[in-house]
């Protein structure tokens, strides 16, 4: 892969951030950063980006959903590739968009080059770039959650786990269940909390019957859902993005820990 | 049966602290996903099989009127009666009248479905006429006044304890006075007091998984042997089916039968398939002397060609609410009508009314589990996202859920505002979470913060950070 990557011109890569990791979780951004330099990218972060629109096209709000991604194909559509920390997002931009411009084909055939070029980081990785390990060390057990739209959108199961298994000291443990969904998914935790409450609740127990030290998973929303609960119970897990612990920058207190008076991401 | 799908949420809580319903679940989890990917694992082409079965029922659903014809030409052929019903009212006065015309007392029934979905029990009792469900999970949720919480395991939501109680109530007058708890002397009570049932009724009802048009036979799948029993003993055999029940040949039996026991219960065939057609022939030894297929509509004929076509392919194989975390966790009654789980949220609200049924689509993460077993490839979270959208254009959403859309989508569509206000909001949130790096309680957030912590945000945003460091660099 170095080969290619030395002697013609780096591929161009619009990050898009996704508007959890920009909040609540800007290392994972700064990690995927990290992860796709040192594949041989040229990383570039559009300002114009905020949101996918998954939200609004969750709630049945075509209009809205629309008018974002057509922000989202114009800000991202000069890049060779655009990669997402979330297979949530990249699962809409990719799967998604081109079918909500049904009947506007001029927007459509955008969005269909827009959706080809379009990946999740961790896929983007190993199945674009051919990577096939990381230099990082994470000396812990850990165990991996398979995010729903990751998973069934946009097939990913073995790739990150092929890179985790490069990692330094790293041992994967995997949970029962790792497939069924953690009970985020969006605005239904909200909606339907007590329903997401037994969800997560599920998925907790068997985050900690795996007795793994850290739990990752490739989509900030469900980590949040996941971290917030198992704290809530006294579990003393670390819940990290993926991409932290693959770009060797799991240094920043983990998600919903205390801050240890470090700068956070720098 | 009282609708009550728009109170889904409170029935929803309730089914979570319902401590026997959730014993109950717990089998259902245990079993039914297992068993079907045991099978699937042993048919190496399922999923060839799964394409030509999804688009065998496409070819049909394009052409469903030339089926039904066909269909109806072949039972008429065959001494059979067809009858249309537009909507559940006409089904019901259809079984009614043909009843009637025999002056039955007592009719049995095999599990249908459909016979769910027109109210019929209810209905023929407020006639007169005695219903008797002859499916072991029918008969005992007849017994405790219920309805079914799964389309094919309709008292899946009972334990054995449940049972024996319910069994102990209503046989004493057949002689049995003892509570049994064993499952086989359950069973045996069972088949003894409905075998009095089977003799003594004037009509046979049941469902139909299949109608073949090549033949005009309809089919049923059964593990109990009710089925049969139902159909052959009584003078008169009823079929209620509804329209897209239709299926070329037989050989397309052959293969959807292949796609249905397994995904369903993992079997690969079930203990009884039976074909019906027409009524008692002279040569016959046994069957009805008359043969009625009851063809409803129902709101159906309006799928086709629409966004929810796809749904008409659905064979009831229950696969994707065995897989639904969201009806596991709560079981089928809590949906609030017939169809539950996943294919009952697209179900649902075609069959009575978005305005009465827009609860169900939104509840789900769309996980996206039920389409990844369905065996008819059917994309079910694409059509509840239809749903909402329908809702959303219809104003039927919730005041506050189009409020905070459209406030989200103001500065959604403002980059530069959303990044002043995604920077207030992770100071905001950091200071509230504090050293501990989490917030306990956020009003307006109480959803969220009232069973887990909501982690605090790191600081600056990553927009914040990004300008800063690569600002400087430049
Ligand atoms: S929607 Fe699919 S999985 Fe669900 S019952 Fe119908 S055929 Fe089976």
């Amino acid at each position: 892969m170095s080969e290619t990557s030395s002697c013609s011109p780096k591929p161009r890569v619009g990050l898009f951030v996704t508007c959890l990791v920009d909040v609540f979780r800007p290392t994972v951004g700064f990690a995927a950063v990290k992860l796709l330099e040192d594949a041989g990218c040229a990383v570039e972060v559009p300002a114009a980006q905020t949101c996918c629109g998954q939200p609004a096209y969750n709630s049945g709000d075509r209009a809205d959903a629309r008018d974002l991604a057509r922000r989202v194909i114009a800000a991202f559509e000069d890049f060779d590739y655009v990669v997402a920390p979330s297979g949530s997002c990249g699962g809409i931009i990719k799967r998604h968009y081109p079918p909500l411009f049904d009947g506007d084909p001029a927007w459509q055939a955008r969005a269909e080059r827009l959706s080809a070029k379009t990946y999740e980081l961790v896929s983007f990785l190993t199945d674009v770039l051919g990577v096939e390990r990381v230099i990082a060390r994470y000396p812990d057990t850990v165990t991996y959650h398979d995010s729903c739209s990751g998973l069934r959108e946009l097939g990913i199961k073995s790739q990150p786990r092929r890179l985790l298994a490069t990692v330094a000291d790293l041992d994967l443990r995997e949970m029962a269940e790792s497939e069924v969904c953690c009970g985020f998914g969006g605005a239904f935790c909200v909606k339907y909390p007590e329903l997401s409450n037994r969800m997560v609740s599920e998925k907790a127990a068997h985050i900690q019957a795996s007795e793994a030290g850290t739990l990752l998973a490739g989509d900030l929303g469900c980590l949040l859902n996941m971290a917030g609960k198992l704290q809530r119970e006294g579990a003393a897990i670390r819940v990290r993005h993926i991409a932290e612990v693959l770009a060797g920058m799991a240094d920043a207190p983990a998600i919903g820990e205390p801050d240890r008076g470090d700068a956070p991401c720098k | 049966m009282q609708v009550t799908s728009q109170t889904f949420k409170s029935n929803a809580g309730a089914a979570l602290r319902d401590a026997a319903l959730q014993r109950a679940l717990k089998n259902l989890k245990a079993g039914f996903p297992g068993k079907r990917a045991a099978a699937i694992a042993k048919l190496p082409e399922f999923d060839q099989l799964r394409a030509a079965g999804r688009d065998l029922k496409n070819h049909v659903l394009e052409h469903l009127d030339f089926y039904l014809e066909r269909f109806e030409a072949k039972v008429i052929e065959q001494g059979g009666q067809v009858h249309w019903a537009r909507d559940a009212a006409e089904a019901r006065q259809i079984v009614l009248d043909i009843c009637r015309s025999v002056a039955a007392r007592r009719v049995t029934k095999g599990k249908s479905m459909i016979s769910e979905e027109i109210g019929l029990n209810e209905f023929l009792e407020a006639h007169g006429i005695q219903p008797v469900e002859t499916d072991l999970g029918e008969y005992i949720i007849q017994l405790r006044h219920e309805h079914p919480s799964h389309i094919i395991a309709p008292a899946i939501h009972l334990n054995r304890d449940q049972v024996a109680d319910a069994f102990h109530a209503h046989h004493g007058p057949y002689g049995f006075t003892e509570r049994n708890e064993e499952p086989r002397a359950l069973m045996n009570e069972a088949r003894q007091v409905l075998r009095q049932q089977f003799l003594s009724a004037d009509v046979g009802i049941t469902g139909a998984n299949f109608c073949v048009a090549e033949t005009g036979a309809t089919v049923i799948v059964t593990n109990e042997g009710n089925g049969d029993l139902t159909q052959i003993l009584p003078r008169v055999h009823i079929i209620l089916a509804s329209i897209e029940k239709m299926v070329p040949t037989l050989e397309d039996v052959g293969a959807l039968l292949r796609l249905l026991t397994r995904s369903a219960t993992g079997q690969e065939i079930t203990v009884y398939t039976t074909f019906s057609s027409g009524p008692r022939r002279p040569e016959d030894l046994d069957g009805p002397e008359q043969f009625h297929v009851v063809l409803l509509d129902n709101g159906r004929s309006g799928m086709v060609g629409g966004e929810f076509q796809d749904m008409l392919r659905c064979i009831r194989c229950s696969a994707c609410m065995n897989h639904c975390p969201v009806y596991g966790a709560i079981g089928g009654h809590a949906y609030g009508w017939v169809y539950p789980g996943p294919m009952g949220s697209v179900l649902t609200p075609q069959l009575i009314g978005i305005d009465a049924a827009s609860q169900l689509p939104n509840a789900s993460t769309f996980c996206g589990r039920c389409e990844e077993v369905c065996p008819m490839h059917i994309p079910l979270p694409k059509m509840m996202r239809h749903w909402r959208e329908r809702e959303f254009e219809q104003h039927l959403s919730p005041a506050g859920v189009r409020f905070g859309l459209s406030a989200w989508a103001f500065f959604a569509k403002r980059p530069k505002l959303y990044r002043i206000a995604a920077g207030f909001g992770a100071w905001l949130l950091r200071r509230l979470g504090g050293r501990k790096g989490r917030i306990k309680h956020l009003p307006l957030a109480g959803g969220w913060t009232a069973w887990r912590d909501l982690p605090a945000p790191q600081g600056q945003t990553f927009q914040q950070q990004w300008a800063a460091q690569r600002g400087a660099r430049s």
